[in-house]
């Protein structure tokens, strides 16, 4: 109480006049080029996004190392949008027409992604995307370099169906867009091989939700009736510890219920004590345990950048890793990062992937992925038990809805519609006219 | 006449709406009639900020005249706030038509999505512009004449009104997230096109939404001015600082409440329909109780029961937000957090306290 | 590498071909053996199911140790000489013997091995191979386990085994499950009067696989006598089953509720008692639970012992940095209660960016200790998970401890003093600033504690407190602030009634009601549950 109130009044006033001075200084133009990262740093999210600012960071740093992209060095620009959904629009907007990105590659949740949207559309920026989402969307200023469903759910089920023989199916999910749309493809799915609506129970709970006691115990009842079950969760982030220990312990192991989970991956195991979770599911398109020359680099490479060697690598990282690459070689083949020529030029493009692949980048704004089936082992890692064949391409419009399945997305010219109604022959959403 | 008289009684008030005016007029001009390379070059994204502060400012408006002249800390304005938004959001969706992703010339995207086949009956006449903007007013001030009809009949009050509100915005916030209630769940609403036949995207339309919510923050900071200043708002004052004492002296204490809680509510509805346009998206986030804590906040920093100094903390704030996020990213947390210690401790009174000559007993 | 792959396959089912094909040797070294050994090595899950097939049928004790190897992860491939080994860890290096012979063949580097992988459905069939093997272990425990195992999987095939052995067994709880076992094999017999008596068995047996075999059979069976006394058995088991439910469900709403009681009784007491509304306490208990981390990490080897040794350790961390806030921040702002929401809403944020900047924003992992995970029990339909078991006893004796003190103490005297009138306590000589100080710790260090028990529940992250704040202060508040009771019991009861309100509305509208409940509640009685009576009362 003893500062005296001249001297707080002006360091107020010192503050005001030095941050009103600095919003009107114009960033100092110098010859970089400007990468945005738009990733919480703090709030609900962080846990999860952080670490995909580190692993953007370090892709950057890589690429300096290299000689930077066309003779200039890249400039990463960090923002905090601190898991406020209308923040993610503000700072899109700020690293696009304040900083002048060149492209921003950020986001997780799809509520974010849904508010960036029509700012990156306005200012004609470019976003890329790396986490599994649930489709229906495909903007000509996004590349999705994460799962969409069939990259991810479709195959997941194929597996439990025709490899475990599972017959009765819970789908639980925390009560947002991402599990409804998967589950919505799901249902329609299962209900086509003949699934009965009584062998599939849907459950949705709360962000966040911690008390699983009477969900796990009605999961247990509708699979102790002598048919296999599994459930296929799209359970989010934070309610997983506490859903997987009340799994242990009621003593629903892997062998007699699974869960495959589509949110679950490394990361999120490094917080849960997992012994009781051996043989449980998730399938992602890349593993930290796959065995690749690229990936042991890669785990290599994060490792030492992060300075800890228990850090785990996960599928988001690897979306990053494949959507910078793919961003890098674009623009070295359009000689610019003007976001028009970086959009014509980029599909096509094709990057090695993390698990011994070359991805590509689909007309739909949607990559090519493998996609792999792990069971949870002991020490916080996934054992491939199953892999589809050849890479899967993302489909943007899913082909099991009946809203979605005539329409298609192609941002090559002529068609250039990232919504055409092959039925109506019309274009929605974005470039409606 | 009556409120020349208060204005001139109203010093921080002139100076404040003599910013206010300034600004209105300034910015729009240095964003249209100067160049990008020019120093003095307001961007459209300034600007479209600057209006989210001035919704933001016409909210703390709204907390400050319950909080500062009521004595009621309203730990749910947020509610009210997200409430005018949504109804905003909805005359917005409805914009959209058949522009959406599946062409649906009536259902907004997410009711195609989750199945609906009919537009459920609280859609219905959110077309038109007037009546979501009744709506905007009618919702947060219906909500709050309820609320507080049933809690100051009882004479809830202090803490366990503040909390009850609490519990009001939270009860929102999960019934909002649910997918079921029609309203678009966690993603909210959001993918705006035009209002009124402007397009969102349009320089213009940004700098006339700033333009408005500058004369709504200058309209609604005159009409507390005039509430606190006249027999109700002094009843007001009576009530916070001794509320039984009024009771006794033959005050209806309940339906002065009620009258400055419920307005207040309205005020906060407004902000919001002003603050959805600006931003491009309204999801049950803003309904979290964390959102009004913030509000509250903003109104401590700035300075209680002043009306401009809860406007000057909201503007102060939430520039202060954006700033830091970008600048320091990882450490920002730690100076809003010291801001809030050392501004309670140490500046009871708010920022503007500092600058006020001689502290009137308001 | 694909081509190598093809080639090894092609060499395998040569292999396949040939073993088959040499029956001479077959006496001498148990060709099933041998064939699923080579089975083993292969890459496809399909070769490995017959390969666990063919050990369960040769029953010889080397195939019961291949699959134990197998089930724990010990069985490895030689890169080098393709052999199959069992290897055991020492240290850096592993120690091998070889699969069937068991001859030692020394140590070797990880490097030189390939682990057999495995997946869910070999684990099944290894457990329900090893059952066989089990069903005649001297050892109790393994019979027993054994039986629950084919019982629970409802594996009828095993009945062949378990008929001639049921006469011998000495134990009545296996010997009753093993009449279970042949009396649900039995329900497919085409004797009548052996299904009607396996009927009669049965009935009032609430094991799961007995319902849905005794459901099945009323589906399929044409014999009117027989359905109706399935339909008997089951009415029975539907009772019970109903009766058990019940009493689960009050269990969870108690187990919920003593989570709550446990979040929200160190807010009693700071806000309650002193008056603070503490918006900091969420990151209070936060602290406790990664105090709880950081003992686990110093103390790997004995989980259990360190999650006990964290209880008085959050204790004194949380009481501590609760005092620190108090002396630091909250001291300045006696009389202005609103006040202290903002200034500990600012501390709030600098403890989790604290938390964040020192643990990383991702979550940590809290193991449970060895007797607390698992379930208690009761019947095949009641089981009581042990955490939660634990939880609600260790909410008791909190709440009994914090009550001795508070009543019995003369510290509590003092608090309760100073909480009710300052000045007159003052005058009697009481310190007031160091019982504000020392009534604060205590608040802080009793949610500190709470963060020890939420630790086995849920994240250990930075965002733990907050998901608790606003559900503690609702309990205090609908319990009557200031009152230690009325936290128990609107704590429990708010916890019970979700739980009772769940299973129709769903967890999200469950929780909606009872906030709204609480609203209207509060209408009705402004003070709470227990409200505080006289002088105090009106401050």
């Amino acid at each position: 109480m003893s500062i005296s109130k001249q001297k707080l009044k002006q360091l107020v006033l010192g503050t005001a006049t030095g941050l009103a001075l600095s919003i009107t200084s114009i960033a100092q133009a110098s010859d970089t080029i400007k990468v945005g990262i738009l990733h919480s740093l703090s709030g609900t999210m962080a846990i999860s996004e952080t670490t995909l600012k580190d692993t953007m960071l370090m892709l950057i740093k890589e690429q300096n190392a290299n000689g930077g992209l066309l003779g200039k060095q890249l400039e990463p620009v960090v923002v905090d949008p601190a898991s406020n959904w209308p923040l993610f629009a503000e700072k899109a907007r700020e690293l696009l027409s304040k900083h002048k990105v060149s492209a921003i590659f950020g986001n997780w949740t799809s509520v974010s992604r849904k508010s960036v949207l029509p700012v990156v559309e306005e200012l004609n920026g470019l976003l890329f995307y790396p986490v599994q989402y649930e489709g229906e969307e495909s903007s000509k200023n996004v590349f999705y370099t994460g799962a969409a469903p069939n990259q991810q759910a479709i195959p997941a089920v194929d597996y439990l169906m025709n490899e475990i023989g599972v017959k009765r199916w819970v789908l639980a999910g925390t009560d947002y867009v991402y599990p409804r749309t998967t589950n919505k493809i799901l249902e329609a799915y299962l209900k086509g091989k003949g699934v009965a609506d009584k062998d599939i129970m849907i459950n949705y709970t709360p962000f966040g939700h911690s008390d699983w006691q009477s969900i796990v115990s009605d999961i247990k009842k509708f699979g102790s009736t002598g048919v296999k079950t599994a459930v296929v969760s799209t359970i989010n982030g934070d309610a997983n510890v506490p859903f997987y220990k009340e799994l242990g312990n009621q003593g629903i192991s892997a062998e007699d219920i699974p869960v495959v989970a589509f949110s679950v991956g490394e990361e999120e195991l490094s917080g849960i004590d997992t012994k009781p979770l051996v043989g449980h599911l998730a399938a992602w398109n890349y593993f930290m345990s796959v065995d690749s020359e690229a990936n042991e680099e890669f785990i290599t490479a994060w490792k030492s950048f992060i300075k800890d060697n228990k850090r785990v690598t996960n599928d988001p990282m690897e979306a990053h890793y494949i959507g910078f690459n793919m961003w890098v070689k674009a623009v070295e083949k359009a000689g610019t990062t003007d976001p028009e020529a970086v959009q014509e030029a980029i599909i096509g493009v094709a990057v090695p992937n993390l698990t011994g692949g070359l991805s590509a980048m689909m007309p739909n704004h949607h990559v090519t992925k493998p996609v792999l089936i792990g069971e949870i082992q002991e020490d916080g890692q996934f054992e491939v038990v199953w892999e589809t064949s050849g890479l899967v391409a993302g489909d943007a419009w899913s082909d099991f809805l009946p809203d979605s399945k005539d329409i298609i997305s192609d941002w090559r010219a002529p068609l250039a519609c990232g919504n055409y109604n092959v039925k109506t022959s019309k274009c929605s959403g974005q470039n409606y006219e | 006449m009556k409120m020349l008289n208060v204005l001139k009684a109203d010093r921080g008030g002139q100076i404040f709406l003599l910013l206010l005016l300034l600004i209105a007029v300034v910015v729009p001009l240095l964003n249209q009639f100067t160049t990008a390379d020019n120093p003095l070059h307001i961007s459209t994204y300034t600007v479209a900020l600057l209006g989210k502060y001035l919704a933001f400012a016409l909210l703390a408006v709204a907390v400050d005249l319950v909080w500062g002249y009521l004595g009621i800390l309203s730990l749910g304005h947020g509610a009210f706030f997200a409430l005018g938004g949504y109804a905003m959001g909805m005359y917005l969706m409805r914009q959209i038509g058949e522009r959406g992703v599946y062409g649906d010339p009536l259902l907004p995207d997410f009711m195609v999505f989750l199945n609906w086949d009919s537009l459920p009956w609280f859609w219905h006449g959110f077309d038109m512009f007037w009546f979501a903007m009744l709506m905007v007013m009618v919702v947060p001030g219906v909500l709050a004449f309820v609320f507080g009809w049933l809690a100051f009949r009882s004479r809830v009050t202090g803490v366990y009104l503040s909390i009850i509100t609490q519990a009001l915005t939270y009860a929102l916030m999960l019934a909002f997230f649910r997918n079921e209630m029609g309203f678009g769940g966690n993603n909210g609403l959001t993918d705006f096109k035009d209002i009124l036949g402007f397009s969102l995207q349009e320089d213009s339309t940004r700098i006339a939404l700033f333009v408005a919510s500058a004369l709504a923050l200058a309209l609604g900071y005159l009409a507390c001015r005039l509430i606190v200043t006249s027999r109700l708002g002094r009843v007001a004052v009576a009530i916070r600082d001794a509320e039984d004492r009024t009771r006794f002296t033959g005050y209806k204490v309940e339906h002065v409440k009620l009258a400055i809680f419920t307005f207040s509510a309205v005020l906060a509805g407004i902000a919001g329909a002003l603050y959805v346009p600006q931003v491009g998206i309204i999801n049950p986030g803003e309904f979290s109780p964390l959102n009004s804590i913030e509000i509250v906040i903003w109104v401590a920093v700035g300075g209680r029961a002043t009306l401009y100094g809860a406007a000057a903390g909201a503007l102060m704030v939430n520039y202060g937000k954006t700033y830091f996020t970008a600048a320091l990213p990882e450490v920002w947390l730690f100076a809003l957090g010291a801001l809030f210690v050392l501004v309670t401790i140490f500046l009871p009174k708010g920022v503007i306290g500092l600058f006020r000559a001689k502290d009137k007993q308001t | 590498m694909t081509i190598t792959n093809q080639i090894k396959t092609v060499v395998l089912l040569l292999l396949l071909l040939l073993v088959p094909g040499t029956p001479s040797f077959a006496d001498t070294s148990e060709p099933k053996l041998d064939q699923a050994v080579e089975l083993l090595k292969g890459k496809k899950f399909q070769q490995k199911y017959q390969a666990i097939e063919l050990l369960a049928e040769s029953a010889s004790p080397q195939a019961q140790s291949i699959l134990i190897a197998l089930l724990e992860r010990r069985l490895f491939k030689l890169k080098k000489t393709k052999q199959l080994v069992i290897a055991e860890k020492q240290g850096k290096t592993y120690k091998i013997q070889q699969a069937v012979s068991l001859e030692e063949l020394g140590e070797v580097k990880k490097r030189a091995l390939k682990k057999i992988s495995l997946n869910n459905k070999m684990r099944t069939l290894i457990r329900s191979a090893l059952a066989s093997f089990d069903l005649k272990n001297p050892d109790r425990e393994k019979r027993l386990a054994a039986v629950k195992q084919i019982l629970d999987k409802a594996d009828l095939e095993k009945a062949k085994i378990i008929r001639p052995i049921l006469a011998q067994e000495q134990d009545e709880e296996i010997a009753e499950s093993m009449s279970i076992i042949i009396a649900l094999s039995d329900l497919s017999s085409d004797d009548a009067k052996q299904r009607n008596s396996a009927v009669t068995l049965l009935s009032g047996n609430i094991h799961p696989s007995v319902r849905n075999a005794l459901n099945q059979l009323q589906q399929q069976t044409d014999d009117k006598a027989l359905a109706r006394s399935i339909k008997q058995a089951l009415d029975s088991i539907d009772a019970k089953l109903q009766f058990y439910a019940v009493i689960e469900n009050l269990f969870f709403g108690l187990s919920l509720g003593s989570v709550l009681v446990l979040a929200a009784i160190g807010l009693a007491i700071t806000f309650g008692v002193m008056g603070v509304i503490n918006m900091a306490h969420g990151e209070l208990i936060m602290i406790g639970a990664y105090t709880t981390y950081v003992i686990q990490l110093l103390m790997p080897d004995s989980i259990g012992t360190a999650t006990l040794i964290a209880i008085p350790i959050a204790f004194v961390v949380s009481g501590l940095v609760g005092i620190a806030i108090e002396r630091g921040v909250i001291r300045f702002l006696y009389g202005r209660s609103l006040e202290t929401l903002l200034a500990t809403f600012g501390i709030s944020l600098i403890l989790q960016q604290t938390v964040r900047s020192i643990f990383s924003p991702l979550n940590r992992s809290v193991e449970t200790p060895s007797w607390m995970s698992g379930a208690w029990e009761i019947n095949s339909a009641l089981s009581l998970t042990l955490n939660r078991l634990y939880i609600i006893v260790f909410c008791l004796l909190v709440f009994a401890a914090l009550f001795y003190v508070l009543k019995k103490t003369a510290l509590g005297l003092q608090v309760r003093a100073v909480s009710q009138n300052r000045a007159m306590a003052r005058a009697m000589g009481v310190r007031s600033e160091w019982v504000d100080a020392m009534t604060f710790g205590l608040g802080s260090g009793v949610a500190g504690i709470a963060g020890v028990a939420l630790s086995q529940l849920t994240n250990v992250g930075p965002n733990l407190g907050q998901s608790y704040i606003i559900d503690s202060f609702m309990v205090v508040v609908f319990g009557g602030v200031g009152n230690l009771w009325g936290t128990l019991v609107s704590g429990m009861s708010l916890g019970v009634a979700n739980k009772f309100l769940e299973p129709w509305s769903g967890a999200v509208l469950a929780k909606i009601l009872v906030l709204v409940f609480i609203i209207l509640f509060i209408q009705k009685r402004p003070k709470g549950l227990f409200p505080q009576k006289g002088r105090a009362a009106e401050g």
